[in-house]
């Protein structure tokens, strides 16, 4: 199934980028504007979000946390709407909130609370009875791995254990919409390995879709299928990381020995598109062709392949492209 | 199964009612004000004076037992006059236990950056005012109206039904001058709380707003020759109106309307307040 997505930034201009995914219409930004005093934070926003799991990218101030913000209906739109699942942000926010579990990017715990009587508290504030809020909350830092602290109050928590907690509070009620802001901020490389471990796990639980904020290009690259990339409140591109990979795997980067023209002719008789630099070779594979072909070819001309690797269009390289632009 | 076996899943059973989620905020705040053993004795504290006021509404029905102690039997009266010392007496104790449980209700909530935890569910910004004004409203209530209101019944069963019906409208002003109190102590708290969001300070802020709202009230009668530098003085104001609810003969620099409505006012800005600093997160224009 092929879906549409329109992206527009302020100036109006409208991009159109086509999407497979058989998901529902997860944000719907419709010419959506913050303001905050005669700063303009946000700026006509308009885009549609479907992936089961979306990263905002964006350096310090792009505008990512006020837009996750004005989505929970913290900040109020200055200018057009969104929804969330459908529900406009302004009239339905209780439901959206109901439907939403939020990881802020910030210190955000209760210091004399043990982190089971914290996720239990938020538990029942979402809804949860309290003996299954109880459960829930057991279970939820046993998910995240804070079984053996949870009795632990939170103000004697590392910071690494602070985000856990935050998570666990964020999963306890079992939204169908997690919210991170910057989950790995702060976190030493083994406990940013682990959140970002249990963010993928959670993503293809497909029991929720989420939502991650950062500016850390790695972090969203490692868990995300789709990115919407802002720039100084303005949406400065949009990607479906997915896509991007599989096209990507059609790039081939060579680097051959004793190759010829003639080789370079049997390639390009196979549709594939060719540039030779020395002995580096760049093709574009085209429908049908497969590696494999390629060594075929390379044995019966004896050439012999000491390297092959797929070029990849990183998000590096797409978020640096839409930085320039 | 075990906890530890288990793994994460969905939630899909039913939710508690919307209006029921403040309690969750009262239960867990009140739970939390009493693992501390001061606040605890300070609440059994609270008790002494109306336990005290029980024996004397008994020993003043009891002749017989007062002729052996060679007391008179008209010197211990029950009138308005004894429920305006029993509201005066408790209503200094609902102040000091507003003063030590009243700040550590929002407070650390505020420095700790858990408004955000709470807002971004279907959980409102009154609801969350409600619920923690409630702590203060239940624990003041406690040990104002309610222990007036077993004084009143107690007076009414042993004094009987004349007495009660002349003296009925005293229930009604140990209810609404406690009320008025109990409102104007946890806004206050909660607002100063709020704003300084640093426990030890609210509690001083309170304290301070208090006597030396009195002080600077005197500084301000004295300067410019006037009354109504009282209207800075929270106890004052908050005395004129017990004066007029409980129809003692005193004589007041402010008319109790007057009174009245200062008072209303300062409910008012403490809201105004509250519901300005009580927010997800403040925005910086």
């Amino acid at each position: 199934m092929s879906t549409t997505t329109q992206l527009g930034a302020a100036s109006g201009e409208t991009q159109q980028t086509s999407l497979a995914s058989p998901l529902p219409a997860l944000i719907e930004l419709q010419g959506l504007s913050v303001q905050f005093g005669n700063r303009e934070i946000l700026r006509s926003l308009t885009a549609s979000l479907r992936g089961r799991s979306i990263g905002l990218l964006g350096p310090n101030g792009a505008g990512k946390s006020t837009l996750i913000n004005t989505l929970l209906g913290f900040y109020k739109s200055s200018a057009g709407s969104a929804r969330v699942f459908g529900y406009d942000i302004g009239r339905d926010v209780r439901k959206i909130r109901g439907l939403v579990g939020y990881m802020p990017e910030n210190d955000a715990f209760i210091s004399k609370m043990s982190a089971v009587s914290f996720v239990q508290m938020m538990g029942e504030l979402s809804g949860l009875p309290p003996d299954m809020a109880l459960e829930r909350a057991h279970e939820a830092l046993f998910y995240v791995g804070l079984a053996e602290a949870r009795y632990r109050q939170l103000g004697t928590y590392s910071l690494g254990m602070k985000q856990l907690a935050k998570l666990a509070q964020a999963i306890v009620h079992g939204p169908k919409l997690l919210i991170l802001d910057e989950p790995t901020n702060g976190l030493d490389p083994s406990a940013r390995q682990r959140m970002i471990r249990m963010v993928r796990e959670i993503r293809d639980g497909k029991e929720m879709r989420i939502v991650l904020c950062s500016h850390l290009l790695r972090d969203v690259e490692d868990t995300c299928d789709e990115v919407l990339i802002l720039k100084q409140g303005r949406i400065a591109h949009y990607s479906n990381l997915d896509e991007e990979r599989r096209a990507n795997k059609r790039f081939l980067e060579l680097e051959t020995y004793g190759a010829n023209g003639d080789f370079t002719e049997a390639i390009e008789k196979l549709g594939c598109e060719c540039a030779v630099t020395a002995n580096r070779m760049k093709m574009i594979l085209a429908d049908g062709v497969e590696t494999r072909d390629i060594f075929r070819l390379a044995a019966e001309r004896q050439v012999r392949i000491r390297r092959m690797n797929f070029r990849r269009d990183s998000l590096e390289d797409i978020f640096l492209k839409a930085m320039e632009s | 199964m075990a906890i530890y076996r288990r793994s994460y899943k969905p939630y899909s059973g039913t939710l508690t009612p919307a209006w029921s989620r403040c309690f969750v905020l009262f239960c867990y705040s009140r739970r939390n004000l009493f693992r501390s053993k001061f606040m605890t004795a300070l609440f059994v504290i609270c008790f002494f004076y109306p336990v005290l006021c029980l024996s004397l509404i008994y020993l003043a029905h009891s002749v017989s037992f007062l002729q052996q102690l060679g007391v008179p039997s008209g010197v211990i009266s029950i009138d308005n006059k004894f429920f305006f010392n029993f509201m005066t007496v408790q209503g200094v104790f609902a102040f000091l236990l507003t003063a030590f449980a009243g700040p550590g209700l929002i407070s650390p909530d505020l420095a700790n950056g858990a408004l955000p935890l709470y807002f971004c569910r279907p959980f409102s910004r009154a609801d969350y005012v409600l619920g923690k004004s409630s702590v203060l409203a239940i624990l003041l209530s406690q040990i104002t109206w309610v222990p007036g209101l077993i004084l009143f019944i107690m007076q009414a069963s042993l004094a009987g039904a004349g007495w009660t019906w002349n003296h009925l409208w005293i229930a009604g002003s140990l209810v609404l001058s406690s009320f008025l109190w109990i409102a104007i102590l946890s806004l206050l708290a909660m607002a100063l709380s709020a704003w300084v969001k640093w426990r030890i300070v609210a509690g001083a802020l309170l304290l301070a707003v208090m006597f030396f709202g009195a002080g600077f009230a005197q500084a301000i009668n004295a300067v410019l020759r006037t009354e109504s530098g009282q209207f800075f003085n929270v106890a004052y104001l908050m005395g004129t109106v017990w004066n007029g609810l409980f129809q003692v003969d005193a004589e007041h620099a402010i008319p109790v309307a007057q009174a009245c409505i200062a008072l209303l006012v300062y409910c008012a800005i403490c809201l105004g307040l509250l519901m300005r600093k009580v927010r997800a997160y403040e925005v910086v224009r």
